[in-house]
C-alpha cells in the first residue's frame, strides 16, 4: 500500500485509504457494542428497558442494578447478592495463581538447566496435558474430591486448578529459560552456588516478565473457568462464573435484565482490567499459548 | 532454537561418582529431579491415570456412581446410536468449520487492515481483544441479551422503522447454532487477528519492495506473496481454535443452554448431561473419550512438529 504505483493515482489511493478507516470503524463499533448495550442496561431501570431501545442511552442512570446484583439478587433460594461468589472466586484464584506459578518456574527451570536423560518426554506429557479435553478427567476427579471430602470447598477448586495449570505454567518458563546463557549458570556453578541459590539469585531476577505473562494467563483462566467450578462446587460454594449462569438462567420470577447484566459486568471487571493494566503481557501469553514460545 | 547442552563434568548424571559418593552429593546430584518429581507425579496421575479412569469406565455399566463390572462396548454402542449424540456431532461440525473459518477469515481481514500504518492503532487493537478476556459465560449473557427476540436487536430494529425485521435465531432450533458461532466469532477473532498481525509484522519488507517494483498490484502482492508466506499462522490458529471449538462448553450453556430442545446440543454438554443429569455414567465416558480422541488427533502432530522444530 506504501509506495505509490504508478497505475494507481492519488486519488484512488485516498479512496482507499478512506475506505480502510471506515472499514476499520465500522467493525471497532460492532466489537463494542455488547459492551456497551450491557453497560447502558444495567444502568437502565425494567420499565425503560422493556418500553425502550436497547441501543438508546438509559434517561435516567442509575446504579440500582448494579446494588441489587452485589448484595440481594437470587441465585438458587439464597437472596443475598453476587458479592460471595465474588469472593469465592478470588479466595480460589488467589492461591491457585500463586502455586501454580512458583511450581511451573521451577519445573522450567530443572527442565533446562538441569537437564536429565528423558526431559523431553516428560516436558511433551506436560504440554499435551494442556490441550486434554478436562472432560475426560472430570469423572475421576469428582470421585477423587468426593473421598477427599473436597467437593464443594474452595480448597478443592485450588487443587484442581494448581493441577490443571501445571502444564502451561511450565511450558511458559521453560521456553524462557531456554534463551537465558548457559554460561552464567556454569559460572556459578564454579563459583559453587548450588541449585536453590542460582534459581533466586540468577533466574529468578530476571524472569519478571515471563511471571506476569504466566500470572495474567492463569488468572485469566481460572476467574474464567466454568467446567470446574460447576462440576466440583455447588450452592454457596459456587465461583462467580457458575453464580452469574445460575442467576441468568433461573426462570423464577421477574426477569431483570439490567441486574443480569450488571451481574455480567461484575464477573467481566477483574479480568478487565488486568486486560487494560497489562494487555501487552496478557496477548504475549495467549501467544504463548499457542505454544509458539 | 539450540540449546547448549550443560558441560558433561557439571551435569547430575555426569558427576564423578568414584570418590566416596556420599548422601549429601547424591541428594544434591537428585535434587533437580525431586524438584520436578512432585509436578510430574501429579500430571502422571491426574491427567494420564484419570484419563485411563475414563476409558475404563467407558467400558463398564455404570449409571449414577462408578461402578467397575465390565460392560465391554456397550456404552459406545448406546452412544452411536443416540440421536442427541449425532445432533451433538453435527452441530460440533457446523459450529466447527463456521467458527474456524470465520474467525481466521475475519482475523486476516482486520489485520491485513490495521498493517496499512493505520494512525489509531493503538486503539483499535484492544477494541479488537478485549472480548477475549471475557469469560465465556459473560459473553454468552451478554449476546443472550443483545439477541434476545423481544426486547433485543430485532426490536432495536423494529424502532429504526424495519418493522419487518425477524431475528429470532436464539429461539429457532434451526438457527440457534448459528447463534453461538457469533459469539464465538466475537470472542476469539480478535485473537487471531493479533496472530496475523504479528506474522505481518514478521515478514521481510525486502520481499514486497522487489514485487512492487515488478509492477505488482496490492493485491497480488496479498495474494501471492503474503499470505503464502503467512502458512504457519494460519495452521497455529487453526489449531487453537479448533482445540477451543471441540471444548467449547461454557458459552453454549450461558447462550441457550443447548436448546431450544436439543438444537445446540454439542459433546461437551451431552457429556455433562449424560453423566451427571442422566444417570449414564458409562455413556457419558465414551463420549468424553471420543472428545479426547478428537483433540489428540489434532494436537499430538502438532506438537511433534513443533518440538521439532525448535531442536534445528
Amino acid at each position: 500500500m506504501s509506495a505509490a504505483n504508478e497505475t494507481v493515482s492519488a486519488g484512488q489511493a485516498r479512496t482507499a485509504r478512506y475506505f480502510i478507516y471506515a472499514a476499520l470503524i465500522v467493525l471497532a463499533l460492532v466489537y463494542l457494542l455488547p459492551l456497551y448495550v450491557m453497560l447502558t442496561t444495567s444502568l437502565k431501570s425494567l420499565d425503560e428497558i422493556r418500553g425502550g431501545d436497547m441501543l438508546a442511552l438509559p434517561k435516567d442512570p442509575s446504579i440500582a442494578a448494579w446494588v441489587k446484583a452485589w448484595g440481594e439478587a437470587c441465585i438458587g433460594v439464597s437472596c443475598v447478592g453476587i458479592k460471595g461468589y465474588f469472593w469465592n472466586s478470588i479466595k480460589m484464584v488467589v492461591p491457585a495463581v500463586i502455586i501454580s506459578t512458583l511450581l511451573g518456574a521451577l519445573n522450567g527451570y530443572v527442565l533446562t538447566k538441569w537437564r536429565f536423560p528423558g526431559h523431553k518426554i516428560v516436558f511433551g506429557m506436560m504440554l499435551f496435558a494442556c490441550f486434554i479435553p478436562f472432560q475426560a478427567v472430570l469423572i475421576p476427579m469428582a470421585r477423587l474430591l468426593g473421598l477427599m471430602g473436597l467437593s464443594n470447598s474452595t480448597t478443592g477448586l485450588v487443587m484442581v486448578h494448581v493441577i490443571y495449570g501445571l502444564g502451561f505454567t511450565t511450558l511458559f518458563f521453560r521456553n524462557y529459560y531456554e534463551a537465558f546463557p548457559d554460561e552464567l549458570i556454569k559460572a556459578a556453578m564454579i563459583d559453587g552456588a548450588g541449585f536453590f541459590r542460582i534459581f533466586w539469585r540468577i533466574l529468578l531476577p530476571t524472569s519478571g516478565p515471563i511471571i506476569v505473562v504466566t500470572i495474567i494467563y492463569q488468572f485469566t483462566n481460572i476467574w474464567n473457568d466454568f467446567l470446574f467450578g460447576v462440576s466440583f462446587s455447588g450452592g454457596a460454594s459456587s465461583p462467580m462464573t457458575v453464580a452469574l449462569n445460575n442467576l441468568v438462567s433461573s426462570s423464577t420470577g421477574v426477569k431483570e435484565y439490567n441486574v443480569d447484566m450488571a451481574a455480567a459486568i461484575f464477573a467481566a471487571l477483574p479480568t478487565l482490567f488486568v486486560y487494560i493494566v497489562a494487555g501487552r503481557y496478557f496477548v504475549r501469553g495467549l501467544m504463548a499459548g499457542a505454544v509458539k514460545g | 532454537m539450540t540449546t547448549i547442552e550443560p558441560v558433561p563434568a557439571l551435569t547430575p548424571e555426569g558427576t564423578p561418582q568414584r570418590q566416596g559418593r556420599t548422601f549429601a552429593d547424591g541428594l544434591r546430584n537428585a535434587l533437580p529431579k525431586i524438584v520436578l518429581a512432585p509436578s510430574f507425579a501429579v500430571i502422571l496421575v491426574f491427567v494420564y491415570g484419570f484419563i485411563l479412569w475414563t476409558v475404563y469406565l467407558s467400558f463398564t455399566t455404570s449409571r449414577i456412581l462408578p461402578v467397575y463390572k465390565w460392560g465391554g462396548f456397550d456404552a459406545y454402542y448406546r452412544l452411536w446410536s443416540q440421536p442427541n449424540w449425532y445432533v451433538a456431532m453435527q452441530n460440533l461440525a457446523i459450529f466447527g468449520i463456521l467458527y474456524i473459518g470465520i474467525c481466521i477469515a475475519l482475523g486476516l481481514f482486520i489485520a491485513i487492515l490495521m498493517d496499512q500504518r493505520i494512525r489509531a492503532e493503538g486503539v483499535l487493537r484492544p477494541i479488537f481483544l478485549y472480548p477475549m478476556a471475557l469469560s465465556f459465560v459473560v459473553t454468552g449473557t451478554a449476546w443472550k441479551w443483545f439477541l434476545n427476540p423481544g426486547l433485543g436487536l430485532e426490536h432495536t430494529m423494529h424502532n429504526l422503522g424495519w418493522t419487518s425485521f425477524k431475528f429470532d435465531w436464539l429461539v429457532n432450533p434451526n438457527m440457534a447454532i448459528y447463534t453461538v458461532v457469533i459469539a464465538g466469532v466475537w470472542q476469539a477473532s480478535g485473537f487471531v487477528m493479533a496472530m496475523f498481525l504479528a506474522g505481518l509484522r514478521g515478514i521481510d519488507g525486502e520481499i514486497v519492495k522487489a514485487a512492487q517494483i515488478d509492477g505488482a498490484s496490492n493485491i497480488a502482492i496479498y495474494r501471492r506473496i503474503i499470505i503464502p508466506l503467512l502458512r504457519p499462522i494460519f495452521l497455529s490458529a487453526f489449531i487453537v481454535l479448533a482445540h477451543m471449538a471441540i471444548k467449547s462448553y461454557d458459552l453454549v450453556i450461558a447462550l441457550t443452554g443447548g436448546g431450544p430442545g436439543n438444537a445446540t446440543e454439542l459433546p461437551s454438554t451431552f457429556m455433562y448431561s449424560y453423566t451427571f443429569n442422566r444417570n449414564q455414567m458409562n455413556v457419558g465416558s465414551a463420549s468424553a473419550v471420543m472428545m479426547l480422541m478428537g483433540i489428540t488427533a489434532i494436537i499430538v502432530p502438532y506438537l511433534y512438529s513443533e518440538l521439532r522444530e525448535r531442536k534445528q
